[in-house]
């Protein structure tokens, strides 16, 4: 415990508290929103690893043609877990559960979220889902070799131990509804006074999209993961033709949620870009509201638009037509987004710091995912490139060059608030040009091997693909480098980094006017908001 | 002070009516598959729910209904002060839960004893409509008897809140949403009746 000297008072801030939980258990068992946060951050980024190492794994077996370093099924378990890491314990609860957790009650001048104790026991489902996830690599019939999208028959007969998967995955979703709803519970009755719907920051709308779609969506499949797991334990029927059944109701249920999922995933690191795109121009976003309803709009949207993955499952050519349809509206709201964010950039003082590089190379990155996008969703082209490398890219494109960018541009934003220490910008900035470097080396000869006809999920390939593979794997080492380089810069920087003040990047929301890090309460006395959330006057923050 | 605790109890509502409705969506997938295969099974289905007993339904639909009363009256009289009344109509609510899983049981049972259950010899010898259709049955009651159990676990707890004094009448949000989530149990069970027993 320091004290501070010099001044009369020193306010305890969250990292110095001491309740009556002692070492661990003081953050296992806090319900103070800004140590979940850091609970999160800290479990993700470390499943974000194991889930990165096992990817440069599969990339190694696939420099060469053949075997190279594991046979086929291991190969199948591979992707298989990259997948399932990946999405429900990285980029599902990702930007919200963390960066949400810790900056939301904040961002709207509260004390904490709506049902603190509810958070914690979300933090904890995400413990025991993950823990059952792993757990499942070792007993019974071995680790998962399905896909992360668990397609019946296959995920019925295979000897592997899937139910405990499905089950962790279930668990997984429970946390993912609470923290939903406990968002869009604290949006609407925790907004300091004065704060309308329409003065909230950006990213507190992204949350409220994500929160409903959440709530909405993941319940779907958690009842298709149960039936799954009925279908396995008592052979029920309900997708075995032979008993009846009908294997394609199996997708829809699927994608009914995981559609959304994409959502869910991106939306929040929609919503950072605008705070970041703001904060490093010095002026208000162009279009508030624009931005603010495109993030309804996708969400209701992306409801409608689960049937594009199953182009070539054998649905009727109307339902193809109209999911085609809708696909393409998806980007209506998306291009909406990006061309406000261009539009505040214009006349803006633009500083480039790392925050603000993460968030320009996302608008770069997210372009290419939503014209591969339009690509993949255009009917008669998607016969062709359906389950083949060039979806692969895209997904990537989307996920990592999206969501998972948006992730590190956040961190690095609220990084000084967060440790009230700053990073090392040149460091920071030479790490995110591995990165970039490296993601794009990774996943654009993808785009291009898969245009040609090499097919997703296998582990061999004809010679002729053999130098797209190469400078893929090339990249993933890249990559990979930055990644670590990332890290330990900012693990360095929590220690030694310089102490740094209340407002490092001249932001004008809430978070901003509370100290680094924020004392356990995040505010004194309760703020009054009288005006909109960047309140920028010729390029300054205005006082 | 007091608008503050209005404030926490809208929270609490809101935040009870957003979990009910992940819960309506989860039975709505099955819902869901149930609408899918009446539509390709129809004279299947209609054969397989003659052999439901539809007084053994239609006895549960008014224990549940009753029950969703009762727990009612055990908030208006918590309420009003009388918490002594508010345990008994408490007490009523899961005593009425319990006699709904008990006739559950012996419906299941009797079926066990024809040798109908999942997967079973004699059921994969009807028709697909009917493999179908006691699939449902056993799924969907079976999930809905597992939010009834769940529902007399919250109740007791409630149960015993009321007895320490801890849900009182100026503190009884808890017990309202677990009326709520009682609510729902029965509402659930109102779709699954005619959906079952009444279709033939």
């Amino acid at each position: 415990m320091k004290k501070a000297k010099s001044t009369a008072k020193h306010e305890e801030n969250y990292l110095e508290y001491q309740g009556k939980h002692k070492g661990i258990f003081a953050w296992i068992l806090s319900t103070d929103h800004k140590r979940i946060g850091i609970l999160y951050l800290v479990s993700m980024l470390i499943f974000f690893l194991v889930g990165a190492s096992m990817g440069v794994l599969m990339r190694i077996e696939l420099i060469a043609p053949g075997r190279t370093i594991m046979d086929a099924s291991t190969y199948n378990s591979l992707f298989t877990l990259h997948g399932v890491i990946m999405i429900f314990l990285f980029i599902i609860p990702g930007i919200p559960a963390t960066f949400g957790n810790f900056v939301l009650p904040i961002i709207l001048g509260a004390k904490d979220v709506a049902f603190p104790r509810l958070n914690l026991l979300s933090w904890w489902f995400y413990i025991v889902g993950a823990f059952l996830v792993i757990l499942s690599l070792f007993i019974g019939g071995g680790p998962i070799d399905t896909g992360w999208t668990f397609y019946v028959p296959y995920s019925i007969k295979t000897p592997t131990n899937v139910i405990m998967s499905l089950f962790a995955v279930f668990i997984l979703g429970f946390s993912s509804i609470l923290t939903g709803l406990n968002f869009v519970t604290t949006i609407h009755i925790l907004r300091a006074p004065g704060m309308s719907f329409f003065r909230m920051p950006l990213f507190s709308w992204s949350l409220y999209a994500t929160g409903w779609t959440q709530i909405l969506a993941t319940p779907i499949i958690g009842i298709t993961l149960l039936l799954v797991i009925f279908e396995r334990a008592f052979g029920i029927g309900f997708f075995d033709p032979a008993k009846g059944g009908d294997p394609i109701l199996f997708q829809h249920l699927f994608w009914v949620y995981s559609h959304p999922a994409v959502y869910i995933m991106v939306l929040p690191a929609m919503g950072v870009v605008s705070e970041i795109m703001s904060a490093f121009s010095a002026r208000t976003i162009f279009g508030y509201k624009a931005i603010a309803l495109s993030s309804m709009s996708i969400a209701i949207v992306g409801y409608m638009v689960w049937g594009h993955h199953m182009f070539t499952s054998g649905i009727s050519d109307f339902s193809r037509v109209v999911f085609s349809l809708f696909t393409y509206l998806v980007a209506v709201p998306t291009g909406i987004k990006i061309f406000n964010w261009i539009a505040t950039l214009y006349k803006g003082s633009v500083d480039l710091k790392t925050p603000m590089i993460f968030a320009l190379s996302f608008i770069f990155l997210f372009c290419v995912a939503g014209f591969t996008g339009l690509i993949n969703g255009a009917l008669a082209i998607n016969v062709h490139i359906h389950d083949t490398a060039f979806v692969v890219g895209h997904f990537h494109y989307a996920m990592f060059g999206g969501a998972g960018f948006v992730f590190f541009g956040a961190l690095h934003y609220w990084f000084p608030k967060m440790t009230g220490k700053m990073y090392n910008e040149k460091k920071a900035r030479l790490a995110w040009l591995l990165m970039f470097v490296g993601f794009n080396l990774l996943y654009f000869p993808l785009l291009v091997i898969g245009w040609m006809g090499m097919p997703r999920r296998y582990y061999d390939y004809v010679p002729k693909f053999t130098t797209g593979h190469v400078v893929s794997t090339v990249g993933s080492w890249i990559l990979v480098a930055g990644i670590i380089y990332m890290l330990i810069n900012l693990i360095k920087s929590c220690r030694n980094g310089e102490k740094t003040t209340m407002n490092p990047w001249g932001g004008t929301t809430l978070e901003w006017t509370v100290s680094s890090p924020p004392p356990l309460e995040n505010f004194e006395k309760i703020p009054r908001v009288d005006h909109d959330p960047y309140n920028f006057k010729d390029g300054k923050v205005s006082p | 002070m007091k608008s503050q605790n209005i404030d926490k109890n809208f929270g609490s509502k809101l935040g009870m009516w957003l979990f009910l409705l992940t819960e309506i969506l989860l039975f709505g997938g099955i819902f869901l598959l149930y609408a899918v295969y009446l539509s390709k099974n129809r004279a299947d289905f209609h054969k397989a729910s003659q052999n439901l007993s539809t007084i053994v339904g239609a006895l549960n639909t008014v224990i549940l209904l009753t029950s969703s009363l009762t727990v009612v009256l055990s908030i208006y009289y918590l309420k009003e002060s009388t918490k002594k009344t508010a345990k008994i109509f408490l007490g009523i609510t899961i005593f009425f839960a319990f006699l709904f899983l008990v006739n559950k049981y012996f419906e299941w049972g009797a079926k066990f004893d024809l040798g109908i259950y999942p997967n079973s010899p004699v059921l994969l010898k009807k028709n697909p409509g009917e493999i179908l259709f006691y699939g449902l049955y056993f799924v969907m009651t079976g999930l809905h008897a597992v939010h009834i159990f769940i529902g007399i676990v919250l109740l007791s707890v409630m149960f015993y809140l009321v007895e320490k004094g801890i849900v009182d009448k100026e503190n009884f949000i808890k017990l309202e949403n677990s009326g709520l989530y009682w609510h729902l149990v029965d509402i659930i069970w109102i779709f699954l009746f005619p959906l079952f027993y009444l279709v033939a």
